[in-house]
């Protein structure tokens, strides 16, 4: 596990091929087939995206003509007619799905790294127990409790509005963090705390300020992991979110294909970049932790 | 590694539970600690978890109370087709796109060495789509990519060849959801390679040594020493596929068409409970999806004897 983390760490900073061990004499032209693979690949894997960005400032009637990446026309309307075809204009779905997201990002930072500390530091009743459960719940299906879970925020009032989505993230319910926390603490020597003890300090200002300084990847990697699948998550927004005031980015998209069918593409493609180019940015100057994140827990 | 080693290795820890001095205030602090998740516990998963347990049994429509009808549930399941059919297109779905996913990423893992030039875009570029996979935006290009005038047929129409609206029909909807599934390989990618760089070179060297060809060396050294990767990869992306929803949802426009070809079981599962108001069905169904995922789970454990190799 923590090798793990370490090899990611390795080929995060690339070491170069050690000077003595000379290349083969096939190296090179195997070389640059590999190289003429790896791009073809990459070619195919990012076409639809270059396609679906190049549709997005083209006429409607080209959407379907040209294959290429090149408009041999531009029509950046598209933007402005997608940004206020449905209810409202598009910021409003934007600003709906930024207030969960945020609220998201901050409850998953505060709930799981409290209880990773619990699992790392403290010796309590059922720590075993409790862990396994933990872990257990990493697997669960959300469509195994979304159904009392809809009934229980109907009952509270909170239906259409943000609460079912956010609230939970302050109970530590994707344990996913927990337990990349628990890891991440665990390999905080615990000489550390052990001295602020004995200068005085209780577990409260040993989690603030010793933990918390020292576990800013893990914390990193929590917010950009639950910025992303926020952003992205569509499920329990179509069930908790049905008005069109409380409508996110993704639920708001889902409107508009209904509404719209195939006759505006230009516009529902320009308001799908619209909505990736947050998720684009995090993954640019997140990358890092990404790949942490990824090789340590497995996570998407 | 991670919660799946994890949870297994938990049974050697039991009882080295020695308190020194300094713990033994742990248990208030504990609660502080600990508090949210257990109300998260109690409240969003457990106590959810037992609630749809028990409206499995219940007829319950949100709005009159739930009325126990015993396994009535579970009998008409038996009976219904449209739930056969979920199942159908959720196994093949899951069979399919799995396997061919995790031959792209080790595939792919397998040609980026280690300080090759170029390996941190490759990296990105391959990863990216598994950023953006499971959006509502991928599965609107989706449907375009794949319709009846989309890029694909745009291409096919150049060589001649007349596409089919892949994705209006039967034959083909699932099969364009298996190619976005396997799109986004980048993820299992990225632990294949940091499973890669564990393996001690020393290992290959000794084996050149000996004279073994490249392709001995991959059969006789990667492959053993990374089933246990492998086999993690494929835990996680099985349960994952299970569970996908976003891509048949707005490629079939919440329908799971045409003719059910996709209607996968989770999607299913949403129109029950969400647009039939059958709360106690789908829980029903809930809990058999459960059920399907921890025993294909424990079977791949079980299996998981007989060919990952650990090397501890």
């Amino acid at each position: 596990m923590t090798d793990l983390q370490d090899a990611a760490e390795t080929f995060v900073v690339a070491p170069k091929r050690p000077a003595d061990r000379p290349e083969p004499r096939t190296g090179r032209a195997r070389s640059v087939v590999k190289h003429l693979v790896l791009i073809a690949v990459g070619v195919v894997m990012l076409y639809p995206l270059l396609w679906m960005l190049s549709s997005s400032i083209k006429p409607n009637d080209l959407i379907f003509r040209e294959p290429g990446l090149i408009p041999s026309e531009l029509d950046v309307s598209n933007y402005t007619v997608g940004w206020d075809a449905l209810l409202h204009p598009f910021s409003h779905y934007l600003i709906n799905s930024a207030v969960i997201v945020m609220g998201s990002v901050l409850g998953n930072l505060i709930s799981c790294a409290l209880a990773a500390y619990a699992f790392a530091r403290l010796n309590f009743k059922f720590r075993t127990l409790f862990f396994a459960i933990m872990l257990m719940s990493i697997m669960l299906p959300i469509h195994v409790v979304i159904v009392p879970q809809y009934i229980l925020f109907s009952e509270l009032g909170w239906i259409n509005t943000f609460l079912p989505l956010i609230v939970p993230k302050f109970l530590a319910t994707d344990a996913f963090f927990v337990f990349l926390m628990v890891q991440f603490f665990r390999g905080i020597p615990k000489e550390l705390d052990e001295a602020a003890r004995l200068d005085g300090a209780g577990h409260i200002r040993i989690f603030f300020r010793i933990m918390l300084p020292l576990s800013l990847p893990a914390l990193a990697t929590t917010a950009i992991f639950t910025f992303i699948w926020t952003w992205n998550d569509f499920f329990s927004q179509l069930i908790f979110l049905t008005n069109p005031d409380k409508y996110t980015v993704p639920v708001a998209l889902r409107t508009f294909v209904d509404s719209t069918g195939a006759s505006s593409w230009g516009s529902l493609f320009a308001m799908s970049i619209v909505s990736l180019i947050p998720v684009f940015l995090v993954f640019l100057f997140g990358q890092k932790y990404l790949v942490k994140g990824i090789a340590t827990t497995g996570i998407k | 590694m991670s919660a799946l080693s994890e949870l297994g290795s938990l049974r050697k820890q039991k009882g080295q539970a020695s308190r020194s001095p300094l713990e033994k205030n742990d248990g208030k602090y504990a609660m502080f600690f600990l508090g949210p998740w257990l109300i998260g516990l109690v409240l969003i998963t457990a106590g959810p978890l037992l609630a749809s347990l028990y409206l499995s049994f219940t007829d319950y429509d949100l709005l009159s109370d739930p009325e126990v009808i015993g396994v009535e549930n579970y009998r008409a399941m038996l009976e219904d087709p449209r739930l056969l059919t979920s199942l159908r297109v959720t196994f093949t779905y899951v069979f399919v796109s799995v396997p061919l996913q995790l031959i792209a990423a080790l595939g792919l893992a397998l040609l980026l060495d280690r300080g090759m030039r170029g390996l941190a875009l490759y990296r990105s570029v391959f990863y990216l789509p598994s950023l953006l996979g499971g959006s509502v935006a991928i599965a609107i290009l989706w449907r375009q990519i794949f319709g009846t005038s989309g890029l694909v047929n745009q291409f096919l129409g150049l060589f001649g060849v007349d596409g089919p609206g892949w994705v209006s029909h039967p034959d083909y909807a699932l099969d364009t959801l298996i190619i976005l599934n396997v799109w986004t390989f980048g993820a299992p990618m990225i632990i294949f390679l940091a499973g890669l760089r564990q393996i001690p070179e020393m290992y290959y060297e000794a084996a050149a040594i000996d004279g073994a060809t490249k392709l001995r060396q991959f059969w006789s050294i990667t492959i053993p020493m990374l089933t246990p990767i492998i086999f993690f990869n494929l835990v996680l992306q099985f349960i994952g596929a299970f569970q996908s929803f976003t891509p048949a949802f707005v490629v079939s426009g919440g329908t799971g068409g045409p003719a059910d070809s996709t209607l996968f079981y989770t999607l299913y599962l949403y129109q029950q409970g969400f647009t039939n108001l059958d709360m106690g069905y789908a829980s029903a169904m809930a809990w058999l999806l459960l059920a399907i995922i921890a025993v294909l789970t424990a079977l791949n454990f079980f299996l998981s004897k007989y060919w990952v190799f650990y090397n501890d």
